[in-house]
């Protein structure tokens, strides 16, 4: 029982991560219909904005705030570079537009930076743990879990308290109808961004403090968790991609825990085949979304 | 206060609209009928800016609106209720409402939802049910309501009785006695053509993208030639008229659109 209780925490602690990563996708794709296979390269960028504030002496209160302006700024010029300009194209031509995104930006810091892994110092209270109890808890799992929250929060009380959430949900669910409402497609697109770039960043602060390194292909790992997580939960759906991201942090944790030694490496491939079994007999994902209609 | 001059709207080689002309004064209601595939939506959608002409002009109190963003044309004045009402079902009634006035200041936005909500009682019992619950009667008055809060100069409304049980339909039609009796100015598509005839002050035949008669509703419902060969079975015969045969009832909501 306690080794569940301790699964779960470090579950939920994995998973929020997943759920902020999946949230971004998410947002982005309900506005545009594009599954963002960019989405990695904010963390990417973010985790050089570290590397080299933190080589300069910064310390990680001034080198967060940096991160996440970097991610959000990044979304923001990707959208402004690229996608803007195929803005109601094809899903396959969005798509092939985001893997061209990605391998533009992992060859600009494979040319201009280094090929290779690069360290930099994680805060030092990252490992540190407490006790609850018969509970081993980690500050860093604690920390993930409270910042996911307030963000969860934050993020809630902007789409339904104000306007432009309002309107980034109607656009969401019908884009021709909300513009015919008055609804501004550029506002409400890069705000999405923004917001994608936000989240991202969040989430990346923690990726970044956890791995203590960045490479250029540093960003394929968290796209992959946050488009797995947002496909889960059911894609457009941004419930669903909090409820997705949530499951694929407790499911990785606990088969890791529970399958034997000997198979534990292969954590990661029997999520794959659960994550499949799961798309056989629910293909639209956990959550049914029927209003996503692409622009 | 609207004047369309020679609106031509192609989709790739086919010419749904042709020349197209009307007029919709201060204060008017003007219907626009005609059989399917007459070019009635496209007239609305290009007005309201989802389509951009081939050729010809629209002008809103002198002004020229051709080619506007659905946006710039809401801010303008100009606001529709499209066919089959598409209300956002995921939100619920009063963020469907607000959404509506998303282009007006926050405190005429609050007055206008006040305003909504005295207009349309069934709407406000239901202000926080989501708008897919709605039966089509109130998500028709949802979607009315929708567009009012745009605080439109002109209010175009694509079809408003499509899909309609007979007594919503009643409902509907009364609605637009109500907001026609308020002095607002209306165009509105409709297949159900009588109905139409009765509470416009005018309106005009569409047939293959071409206005081909236009005059008041009386007039209309006279012209033997436009009910055998445009309007079909939905134009009942009014009061009055010397026309009578085999032709649908008033509210029968069916027929040619």
């Amino acid at each position: 029982m306690t080794e569940l209780a301790q699964n779960l925490i470090d579950g939920l602690g994995r998973g929020s991560i997943y759920a902020l990563l999946a949230l971004g996708v998410a947002v982005v794709f309900g506005v545009m219909h594009l599954l963002n296979f960019a989405h990695g390269e904010l963390i990417t960028v973010g985790g050089y904005v570290a590397l080299w504030t933190l080589g300069a002496g910064w310390s990680w209160y001034i080198v967060t705030p940096l991160i996440v302006l970097s991610a959000v700024l990044t979304s923001l010029a990707i959208e402004r570079v690229a996608f803007s300009r195929v803005r109601g194209s094809s899903d396959f031509t969005l798509l092939l537009t985001s893997f061209g995104v990605h391998f533009v930006i992992s060859a600009i810091f494979l040319l201009y930076v280094s090929a290779s892994v690069k360290p930099f110092d994680r805060p030092s209270w990252v490992t540190n743990t407490y006790s609850v109890g018969p509970l081993n808890i980690e500050v860093y799992d604690t920390a993930v879990i409270a910042v996911t929250a307030i963000t969860l929060i934050g993020t809630t009380l902007l789409l339904q308290r104000t306007m432009f959430g309002l309107s980034l949900r109607a656009a969401a669910a019908d884009f021709d109808t909300a513009r015919l409402m008055g609804v501004r497609s550029d506002t409400v697109i890069r705000g999405a961004f923004a917001l994608s770039g936000l989240l991202a960043g969040i989430a990346g602060v923690f990726w970044l403090m956890r791995a203590g390194s960045i490479s250029p292909s540093a960003g394929i790992t968290p796209m992959l968790k946050g488009v797995l997580a947002a496909l889960i939960g059911g894609l457009g759906s941004l419930r669903g991609a909090v409820i997705g991201g949530l499951v694929l942090g407790l499911a990785e944790v606990l088969l890791r825990s529970r399958l034997p030694d000997s198979v534990a490496s292969l954590t990661e491939g029997v999520v794959f085949l659960l994550i499949a079994l799961l798309f056989i007999f629910r293909p639209q994902g956990l959550v049914t979304v029927k209003h996503a209609v692409r622009v | 206060m609207l004047e369309v001059e020679g609106l031509t709207v192609r989709y790739g080689s086919i010419a749904a609209l042709r020349g197209a002309t009307l007029s919709v004064g201060s204060g008017e209601v003007v219907g626009l009928i005609g059989p399917n595939g007459a070019g009635k939506t496209t007239m609305l959608s290009s007005i309201a800016g989802l389509l951009s002409p081939a050729e010809g002009r629209v002008t809103l109190e002198g002004q020229d609106i051709t080619g506007r963003s659905p946006e710039q044309l809401l801010r303008s004045g100009v606001a529709l209720v499209p066919e089959h009402r598409r209300i956002f079902a995921d939100l619920t009634v009063e963020e469907n409402l607000r959404i509506g006035g998303v282009t007006v200041p926050a405190a005429k936005r609050a007055e206008l939802l006040d305003e909504m909500a005295e207009r349309f009682a069934v709407l406000r019992e239901k202000w926080d049910v989501p708008a897919g619950y709605l039966s089509g009667g109130e998500a028709q008055q949802l979607a009315i309501g929708r567009a009012l809060m745009a605080a439109p100069r002109l209010l175009m409304m694509d079809e408003p009785s499509l899909g309609l049980a007979p007594v919503l339909v009643d409902l509907v039609f009364e609605l637009i006695g109500t907001l026609r009796d308020q002095g607002r100015t209306l165009l509105v598509v409709e297949q159900n053509a009588a109905r139409m005839l009765e509470v416009s002050d005018r309106a005009y035949v569409l047939r293959s993208g071409e206005v081909v008669a236009s005059g008041t509703g009386q007039q209309l419902s006279q012209r033997d030639d436009l009910f055998d060969t445009f309007v079909g079975s939905v134009v009942a015969p009014v009061e009055g008229s010397p026309v009578t045969g085999a032709h649908a009832p008033h509210g029968s909501g069916g027929g040619a659109a």
